[in-house]
């Protein structure tokens, strides 16, 4: 019996052992799409970074004589918008408010929505139902009108956008993260660690977090195209940057009324928001089937 | 006689202050014993086992009775305690071991991290410690599976991990829950084999839930069989299966498929099905379904009654059950 039990457990040569991001990693890059998604939010980063270094000219210097020049004018390969700035300068600086004001709330939101969401399933009873009822009053608001709301009551500028951006995504992230912690709870694992003497804190941070955290990541990368349009709006209403300020959502407000004139012109700070957005739900559609450690 | 494993006197776990999962079981262990409790499903065996740990959210359950491991009482326990006896006194094994191991570590993770936390070893030592069990098990390979994560590997090589898991802290007694229920037929039997060579060589007490006689015939010493929360008859394996006495585990036994049966006969299966817990009947709950019930069964719970040296059946009409066993009864058995 002994041998038999000895002979039948050989099986092929064990997998080549890995790290979690290794995996993750690996998986990632088989998937183009994400990859490319990764390359536009590096470059746009990259951009962001050493704007005054690759922009050809001053975003701030206006020209009353060169005003809505189109695409393609010598000196202004974007044009100029109604001020007679460089477009082109003004784009690439334009990157660095607007990639702050799409990543800063949410990484804000991610922290405090977690929290909330991981004690809130975690514990359960009583204190999911008050944390939960609470946040939902907070989500039955749409979110555009809530980020308006709270901006228009804290001010307009740049702080105060950024505070109410933030309180728009704490809710969404943290009926998320309940959810999945609700889940998790009641794995077999979850009862596994605590039959082998696990305490509340220990389940918490090894398990609950160990599961949860990959899919909350997930979610929140995807609310960072969100969160950029939303500022945008913001800025657009008057409510977030103020001019002269280059910030995409801005100049696409500043430059409606051009429409009519240079229409390509006016549609330049759009297309950097969708782009941007794009990119990072391709990232984050990737991500999450590069962190399911199942495949 | 040396003090026993374990000892459980008239447990009872009512869910939802209605529903009586355990019904008043009595069971005692040696130290090194094996039993297995065989039932149906909803027949309380594995409640009875959670209870052991107490692992029932005390907000939705309530245990009573008396529950003593190692000489510890276990509903006497502080939370402090309690955490020290789970895994290091008593471990258990569950049904499905890939969703009983944290997807996201890596099975060596795993038993580190339950090494280092009953015990001040580094991270080096409890590694080693891993190593050791893995080899234990018979994991081949041991080193790189340790590396693995539970979805790499197969269900066999999985349950072998969970059982180096359970067996991190050195516990004396080891709760197994249908431990081969998920597996292939043929890893079934490798995984027995195991635990019986693992039981003899470390002297676990074994409590081994499971449906499948078969399986508990060949690693149990002693076998109880539960019915609507209560142990309806106990014995050794052997006098069980060769000379059983109450009609449910008569219609246990009849209701297996054993050798080579005939193509289009059919296979004798119990009548009606397992009682509400919620509402038992006063009697016998397993009265409505048996085919040699009489009034006074209706009446009263029929208390254990001794049918041979350590072989008891709770049933007031053992005198006549044999005859159930002989095949000119089987149309008898049929009426529901």
């Amino acid at each position: 019996m002994a041998v038999l039990a000895q002979h039948s457990v050989v099986e092929g040569p064990a997998p080549k052992a890995t790290g979690y991001w290794t995996g993750v990693w690996r998986r990632l890059r088989r998937d183009p799409v994400a990859i490319a998604a990764g390359l536009v939010i590096l470059a746009l980063i990259l951009m962001a970074i050493f704007a005054p270094y690759l922009a050809p000219a001053d975003p701030y210097r206006t020209s009353t004589l060169r005003r809505l020049r189109p695409v393609g004018t010598a000196g202004y390969p974007l044009g100029s918008d109604e001020l007679g700035r460089d477009m082109l300068s003004r784009l690439i600086f334009g990157a660095r408010l607007s990639l702050f004001m799409g990543i800063t709330p949410v990484v804000l939101a991610f922290g405090i929505g977690s929290a909330i969401g991981v004690l809130a399933g975690y514990v359960g009873g009583w204190v999911n139902t008050a944390i939960m009822r609470t946040i939902d009053v907070f989500y039955a608001f749409p979110s555009v009108l809530l980020a308006v709301a709270l901006s228009g009551a804290l001010g307009a500028g740049f702080g105060n956008a950024l505070v109410s951006l933030t309180v728009v995504f704490v809710p969404q992230i943290a009926r998320v993260a309940e959810a999945v912690t609700t889940q998790v709870r009641s794995r077999d694992y979850v009862e596994a660690a605590r039959a082998s003497g696990a305490g509340g804190f220990t389940i918490v941070r090894v398990h609950v977090l160990g599961n949860v955290l990959g899919p909350i990541f997930v979610y929140s990368t995807s609310l960072i195209s969100v969160s950029m349009i939303l500022a945008s709006g913001l800025s657009f209403l008057g409510l977030g940057t103020r001019p002269p300020e280059p910030e995409w959502g801005l100049m696409l407000n500043t430059l409606r009324t051009a429409i009519y004139v240079q229409p390509w012109l006016a549609a330049l700070p759009g297309v950097m928001i969708f782009i941007t957005s794009i990119a990072f739900n391709l990232l984050a559609d990737g991500l999450r089937s590069a962190m399911d450690v199942k495949q | 006689m040396t003090q026993p494993a374990i000892e459980i006197r008239n447990l009872r776990v009512t869910f939802a202050g209605v529903v009586r999962a355990v019904d008043g079981v009595d069971l005692t262990l040696a130290p090194g014993e094996v039993v297995a409790l065989i039932g149906e499903s909803g027949s309380g065996k594995s409640v009875t086992l959670r209870s052991l740990m107490r692992l029932h959210p005390p907000r939705r359950s309530k245990v009573e009775g008396t529950m003593t491991v190692a000489g510890q009482d276990v509903l006497a326990m502080s939370q402090r305690a309690l955490a020290d006896y789970r895994g290091a006194t008593v471990a258990m094994i569950f049904q499905e071991p890939l969703l009983a191991l944290d997807p996201v570590y890596t099975v060596g993770e795993q038993i580190v991290e339950v090494i280092r936390r009953h015990e001040k070893a580094s991270k080096a030592e409890a590694r080693a410690r891993a190593l050791e069990l893995f080899q234990k098990v018979r994991i081949p390979s041991p080193e790189r599976r340790l590396d693995a994560y539970p979805h790499e590997m197969s269900g066999g090589m999985r349950q072998r991990a969970m059982i180096a898991l359970a067996l991190a802290c050195r516990p004396k007694v080891l709760l197994a829950d249908e431990p081969t229920t998920a597996l292939d037929a043929t890893v079934q039997i490798q995984i027995l084999l195991l635990l019986r060579d693992l039981q003899r060589e470390l002297g676990l007490s074994i409590i081994f839930v499971t449906h499948d006689l078969g399986a508990a015939v060949e690693v149990a010493d002693r076998i109880a069989v539960m019915y609507a929360g209560r142990i309806v008859e106990e014995g050794t394996a052997r006098d069980l299966i060769r000379g059983p006495r109450h009609p449910y585990t008569i219609g246990l036994l009849k209701s297996r498929a054993e050798g080579a049966l005939a193509k289009g006969s059919r296979l004798d299966a119990i009548p009606g099905s397992p009682p509400d817990l919620a509402h038992l009947p006063p009697g016998c709950p397993f009265a409505p379904r048996c085919p040699l019930a009489i009034d006074p069964c209706r009446a009263d719970r029929p208390p254990p009654i001794p049918v041979g040296p350590g072989h008891t059946a709770r049933c007031i009409r053992t005198d006549v059950s044999p005859t159930l066993l002989s095949p000119a009864s089987r149309s008898d058995a049929a009426p529901a």
